[in-house]
């Protein structure tokens, strides 16, 4: 009894050191933003009203711009999810097979991912503008004139074109996961396939796809979870205008903790954007483990 | 499963309690930067945010340490957001310096006072018959003061010392000008003038006015100089005050102006999605016949582009009613910390670096305006005419109010829905009341 007491405190004491990081470093700051969130206070003064729920109550009543900038946030992560993880698996499945230079291939598209966002916003920026910008000069070129425009300022492809951006940026890291999931396939099943007369389409339908799901799955909640907390890029590129076009919820914390020295309100938001992302992220999960159970 | 024998588990704690210990000696000491004593073992620590200014605030501190033997200490934190960031933790922390600067808007400012991180110098300004107080102009000093009654509820004083001093107004291209078929030393007066020359600039297929309007301060410093000129500035309060309403034919008007402005071509292709920088880059590369900037931008386009010949101009005057103004007053303030230990020290340093010669020097090298009056004689041409623009000169921090944030960014982000023409001139305005009404009724419940 007493060995397994020792064998027991031994244990909750290797514990002891990771507990206590998480909780200086993750609950108690979670805990403080949660608290400053009913209070009004602007950063400074040592003093602060209690506000109650009030900050809660203004983020869902009557803070319209919040709530388009979660749209304008969730639509990136669904330009993101389409195409940044369409692109991604389809570049690492043509990678994954007996093709020339296949190393160079990997390292080119993982290069995008470890470029600074605010470099690859300042370029991209470069390359839309609308009077001198790279792509309207190409658009010239072309015979395309019409099509040419201020594609940041314009409220109709601003955020679609850092959208497009965030994609480009971020592709790799999906491309690498899929990559890693693709090796893990034991090489026999596609013989095997082979032997029984299936097509290259009937073994990827029938064989990758089905074994890449939690692998896709998993690509999927990055996704979500990276691109809903976007705003460094979209800083660089647009700076959250024209107006509220490329507004993200991140860039509205920043606004009402820095602009308007906001602070309390500015916690509330970040508890809520927290809670949304958290209900998200455990839906995925849910989701994942039905398939996986409806697979096995 | 290997297992671990007692003697080597021994050893191992041995080893152990040597790397803790080398652990904690580099967590105690190895942080801790070593810094050369002073000759009177004094040292005064600023904090500071001007890139640009650096080197010549190293070059002072230099000087003033051979003069009295006390070292200055000047510590770069850039850019300033996250400067201002930093003073705000630092304050919560009460680990400022000796000096700092608040980079913010006046409700800010009176917060620092009232938590009593910043010291009022107002004994200090008016001893020896206001020595100190009388060196600078008034409107820069007035910016770091707070008035008898003031609505932020901080005693009345003076809490900072301006180190110089800017105006923000128009500028122009005198080289595109000329090409526009335009005289370069008759800038447009009027607003009807302006107007013309921005059907000028279609014409010719050349880019207006250019400024970093997508950080909204700036179009909010313009829209308060239109104000002004249209309603006076009695009106305007009225309105801070919540006594009139956004929704007012004046305030429509200011509004308007800027639908006029992109509807005549005067406006750069794009300008509402820029930072400043760039702004500043596109005028300096003559990319732009106009510029509403500070006066800051001396030294920025002399760096870009030294062969740029610009003149400054007022603001086009819409109506007759009122005088045309220009934000300006202190460009740079320093405030001195009041739990300081070497608040005296700190001081004493801040009295000698807005003395005359301190303040050529100043000037001279970074282009930027003098605080001191007596400094002004020996500028050069261009930040002459800026000077001009304080007689002119109005700002924020003066007004003894301050508009909620909230209804700023809407009025602010409404002018870019305009320029964009995703909405007119009356519906930005019904939105920012909206948002004012709102924002009364929770400073009452408050």
């Amino acid at each position: 009894m007493k060995i397994k007491l020792k064998s027991a405190l031994e244990n909750y004491l290797f514990v002891l050191p990771a507990f206590v990081i998480f909780s200086i470093f993750y609950i108690y700051p979670f805990s403080q933003v949660f608290f400053l969130g009913l209070y009004e206070w602007d950063g400074i003064l040592p003093t602060k009203t209690f506000v109650g729920l009030s900050n809660f109550k203004d983020i869902f009543f009557s803070d319209p711009i919040w709530w388009k900038s979660m749209l304008q946030a969730g639509w990136i992560t669904i330009i993101a999810l389409i195409f940044q993880n369409v692109l991604a698996f389809l570049l690492a499945w043509a990678c994954d097979r007996e093709i020339k230079l296949k190393n160079w291939y990997r390292l080119i598209f993982f290069l995008p991912p470890i470029l600074s966002e605010v470099v690859v916003g300042l370029v991209w920026q470069w390359i839309l503008e609308g009077n001198y910008g790279l792509l309207n000069s190409w658009l010239n070129n072309l015979g395309l004139a019409h099509l040419t425009r201020n594609w940041l300022n314009d409220p109709k492809t601003a955020l679609n074109c850092v959208a497009i951006v965030h994609c480009w940026k971020g592709f790799g890291w999906g491309f690498l996961i899929f990559l890693a999931g693709l090796q893990t396939i034991p090489r026999e099943l596609y013989e095997a396939a082979r032997v029984d007369g299936a097509s290259s389409w009937t073994a990827f339908r029938k064989i990758t796809l089905p074994l890449m799901v939690p692998v896709a799955i998993l690509v999927a909640i990055l996704t979500i979870l990276g691109t809903m907390q976007a705003f460094v890029l979209i800083i660089a590129m647009t700076g959250g205008g024209p107006a509220y076009h490329t507004q993200v919820p991140v860039l509205r914390i920043l606004a009402s903790m820095r602009d308007s020295g906001r602070f309390g309100y500015a916690c509330a938001q970040g508890i809520v954007f927290g809670i949304i992302l958290v209900a998200v992220s455990f839906i995925q999960y849910r989701f994942s483990k039905r398939s996986q159970a409806r697979g096995a | 499963m290997m297992e671990t024998t007692p003697n080597r588990s021994k050893g191992l704690k041995s080893y152990s309690g040597l790397v803790l210990f080398f652990i904690f000696s580099f967590m105690f000491f190895g942080c801790v930067p070593k810094k050369e004593e002073s000759l009177t073992g004094k040292t005064v620590t600023i904090w500071h945010w001007m890139t640009d200014r650096d080197q010549t605030f190293q070059e002072l501190a230099r000087r003033y340490e051979e003069k009295t033997g006390v070292r200055v200490d000047f510590e770069l934190y850039a850019p300033s957001d996250a400067y201002s960031q930093k003073v705000r933790a630092a304050a919560q922390g009460e680990n400022l310096p000796d000096i700092f600067g608040i980079l913010a808007e006046k409700r800010d400012f009176s917060s620092f006072v009232k938590a009593g991180y910043v010291s009022d110098l107002t004994a200090y300004m008016k001893e020896n018959n206001a020595e100190w107080e009388k060196k600078f102009f008034p409107k820069a000093l007035a910016v770091n003061e707070f008035i008898e009654g003031n609505s932020y509820g901080v005693p009345a004083g003076i809490y900072g010392v301006p180190v110089d001093v800017m105006t923000i107004t128009m500028l122009y291209n005198k080289t595109l000008f000329k090409e526009l078929g335009l005289d370069p030393k008759r800038p447009p007066a009027t607003w009807n003038d302006f107007l013309a020359v921005g059907e000028k600039i279609k014409e010719a297929k050349k880019q207006g006015l250019v400024s970093g309007w997508g950080e909204i301060w700036m179009i909010d410093c313009l829209a308060s100089n239109f104000a002004f000129n249209i309603m006076g500035k009695d009106k305007f309060l009225a309105t801070l005050r919540g006594e009139v309403p956004y929704t007012d034919p004046d305030w429509i008007r200011v509004l308007t102006l800027f639908k006029e402005m992109q509807d005549s071509g005067l406006l750069y292709n794009g300008l509402v999605s820029m930072v400043n920088k760039t702004a500043e880059q596109i005028f300096a590369n003559e990319r732009a016949v106009f510029a509403f900037n500070g006066s800051w931008g001396v030294n920025v386009y002399d760096g870009m582009n030294p062969k740029l010949d610009y003149g400054v101009m007022l603001l086009p005057r819409v109506s007759d009613k009122f005088p045309v103004s220009v934000w300006g007053g202190a460009g740079s303030s320093f405030m001195v910390y009041n739990k300081s230990k070497n608040k005296d020290e700190a001081i004493k340093f801040l009295k000698w670096l807005t003395e005359k010669e301190q303040q050529v020097f100043l000037a001279a090298q970074t282009k930027n305006l003098p605080a001191n009056k007596e400094a002004i004689g020996n500028i050069s041409p261009i930040m002459a005419q800026f000077s001009l623009g304080l007689e002119y000169a109005t700002h924020p921090n003066t007004w003894g109010f301050s508009e909620s944030s909230q209804v700023t960014e809407a009025f602010d982000k409404g002018v870019q829905s305009i320029i964009i023409g995703e909405k007119t001139p009356e519906q930005v305005a019904g939105e920012a009341q909206k948002i004012k009404e709102r924002e009364l009724a929770k400073k009452k419940r408050l």
